[in-house]
């Protein structure tokens, strides 16, 4: 365990503060591309996290891909308890954001230092959008 | 933000609760991104369709319709699940065709246009340059901006409404000339020769610049591209890599030169497409058998151009008794081919043209589930991105091998 608090700062997101265990995707993410939209699980088989729940994680992800399919689906999956409870990506896009704002997830980009360096998966994170700023609270084992 | 006094008064809730939740919603997006004010736009293309929108956000639009929300702009839908006079036959679910009348009706009832189509801009919305638009579709966005020179961002589902409500987006990304200038340079060496030929092409460029922020120009290419070509470059640039613009010197409106194209800044990088690439890039799809259980023409949806092509190829020709094919366009293009002979031609071969639905959301796990189906073949590079998801062996080949494929029921490596 390092003793240093990891702490990512930037401009303010969209939602509310959350924390959650975070789920790390080496791979970009889209909704339509890559999630089986009624289990919510990652579907396409080429992805790094093929099988994987969204529910309740904090996805850390380098890019948001794919078209509008995404700004509504996370809508839906929350709406069945399916849905990330916060996405961090070094690059958001608009259908992401969207899609957030609709949702009430929380979500933020272009953090420093990029999450998808400091992250793990299974670390614990707390989400504070408005104020601009990540924190692992608990790293993973 | 700063809101001009009409998106006060929206805020303030003249314009009804349903404009007013769309202004909130938009203030958040523009001020993510940045944006310091709010635009009007012509035109709206929504992007909705039950499948993509789930229980979750018919209810967001059943909720607009019954707080008498009123569309204030033209707006158009996009293409759908079904072709309502089709669907029994392939076994797409009732539960959804009910649910894509009750969308069609609710957005009609709110002033919308029941178009149904993913190519607006082939037929019924020509984007004009520097028009303000908000559009929901990836490929009608990029085409709008890249080949018109009009102004969108990805307006996806909610925002779509959003827009169509308040008649005005965020002034953000490709509104502002710093984000539509290009960052790559695109050296093309391998020249396509059909409209498949440049979606391999963006398959190329999208697969290495995979986010909205980035533009890419190209130049190199001796070819005079057709719409169709257009179309098929944008939408694989936009499904690859999320990309919503792109130049090519010469061609496009904002790339009279390369200077021009890259706002007087030096690319970041470049990319070269090297002889044999585009070829290369087809065989990167790898049958895992060799039977063509369904071919796919029409995503984005067809023209009347492409669907001639594909009667003249089919002509005489029988499809595979174990092969499915399906074309799909919209009703003017459908209407056309009725009246042409077309439809009559594609049908007596054994394939069916569909009006109005684009195959990733008609229901494709249903339909693998009830057929068989898993090795899809199609011309279209974004089809043959997006399918994996529902569990597809997406085989993307040049327009000619797809009808083979479809005739013999054989997909070669």
């Amino acid at each position: 365990m390092s003793a240093a608090p990891v702490i990512l700062t930037g401009h303010a997101g969209v939602g509310e503060v959350v924390e959650g265990e975070a789920l790390v995707s080496p791979d970009g993410f889209s909704a339509r591309y890559d999630l089986d939209r009624v289990t919510g699980r990652i579907s396409r088989e080429s992805h790094a996290l093929f099988g994987a729940s969204l529910a309740g994680k904090v996805l850390v992800c380098p890019l948001a891909k794919g078209g509008f399919a995404t700004s509504w689906a996370l809508l839906d999956l929350r709406s069945r308890g399916l849905a990330p409870v916060a996405m961090l990506f070094t690059w958001a896009n608009p259908v992401m954001v969207q899609g957030a704002v609709l949702a009430g997830i929380a979500l933020m980009d272009q953090l420093v230092p990029d999450p998808m360096e400091v992250i793990t998966t299974g670390d614990r994170v707390r989400v504070d959008p408005k104020a601009g700023r990540v924190e692992v609270i608990v790293r993973a084992r | 933000m700063r809101l001009a006094r009409e998106e006060e008064a929206i805020r303030a809730g003249q314009w009804g609760q349903p404009a007013r939740h769309a202004l909130e919603m938009q203030m958040a997006v523009g001020e993510f991104f940045g944006a310091r004010e709010m635009v009007p736009v012509t035109s709206a293309h929504l992007t909705g369709d039950p499948e993509s929108m789930g229980d979750a956000g018919l209810g967001f639009v059943e909720d607009l319709v019954r707080q008498g929300a009123r569309f204030v702009v033209p707006t158009t839908t996009n293409a759908r699940n079904v072709d309502f006079d089709r669907y029994r036959e392939l076994g797409q679910p009732e539960e959804v065709a009910a649910k894509e009348r009750r969308l069609r009706d609710l957005v009609v009832a709110m002033g919308g246009i029941a178009l149904d189509s993913c190519t607006n801009y082939q037929a019924i919305c020509q984007p004009r340059f520097g028009e303000r638009l908000a559009w929901g579709d990836t490929g009608t966005v990029i085409y709008a901006n890249a080949v018109a020179g009009a102004r969108s961002n990805f307006e996806g589902g909610p925002a779509s409404y959003a827009a169509a409500l308040t008649g005005r987006v965020p002034a953000y990304g490709m509104h502002l000339p710093e984000h539509r200038w290009g960052t790559h340079l695109v050296e093309v060496r391998d020249q396509p020769r059909t409209a498949s030929d440049w979606g391999a092409l963006g398959v190329l460029v999208g697969r290495q610049l995979t986010n909205y922020w980035l533009v890419p120009v190209f130049t190199g290419l001796e070819a005079e591209p057709s719409g169709d070509a257009l179309k098929q470059l944008g939408a694989t640039l936009a499904s690859y890599g999320s990309l919503a613009m792109f130049h090519i010197v010469g061609v496009t409106p904002e790339a009279r030169s390369r200077e021009d194209a890259f706002g007087g800044r030096a690319p970041r990088g470049r990319i070269v497409v090297e002889p044999g690439a585009l070829d290369r890039t087809y065989r990167g799809f790898v049958p895992e058998r060799d039977t063509a259980d369904l071919v796919v023409f029409g995503t984005p949806h067809l023209s009347l151009f492409e669907v001639r092509e594909l009667a003249g190829r089919l002509q005489g020709r029988r499809v595979h008794p174990k092969t499915v094919l399906l074309l799909t366009t919209n009703h003017h293009v459908k209407a056309m081919a009725d009246r042409l002979g077309y439809t009559a031609v594609i049908e007596d071969a054994g394939g069916r043209i569909l009006a109005g639905p684009c195959y990733y959301i008609m229901t494709p796990r249903e339909l693998a589930r009830r057929h068989g189906f898993r090795t899809i073949v199609t011309d279209s590079a974004k089809l043959a991105n997006i399918i994996p998801a529902s569990g597809y062996n997406a085989i993307f080949r040049p327009t000619a091998e797809c009808v083979e494929a479809a005739v013999t029921g054989r997909v070669s490596a």
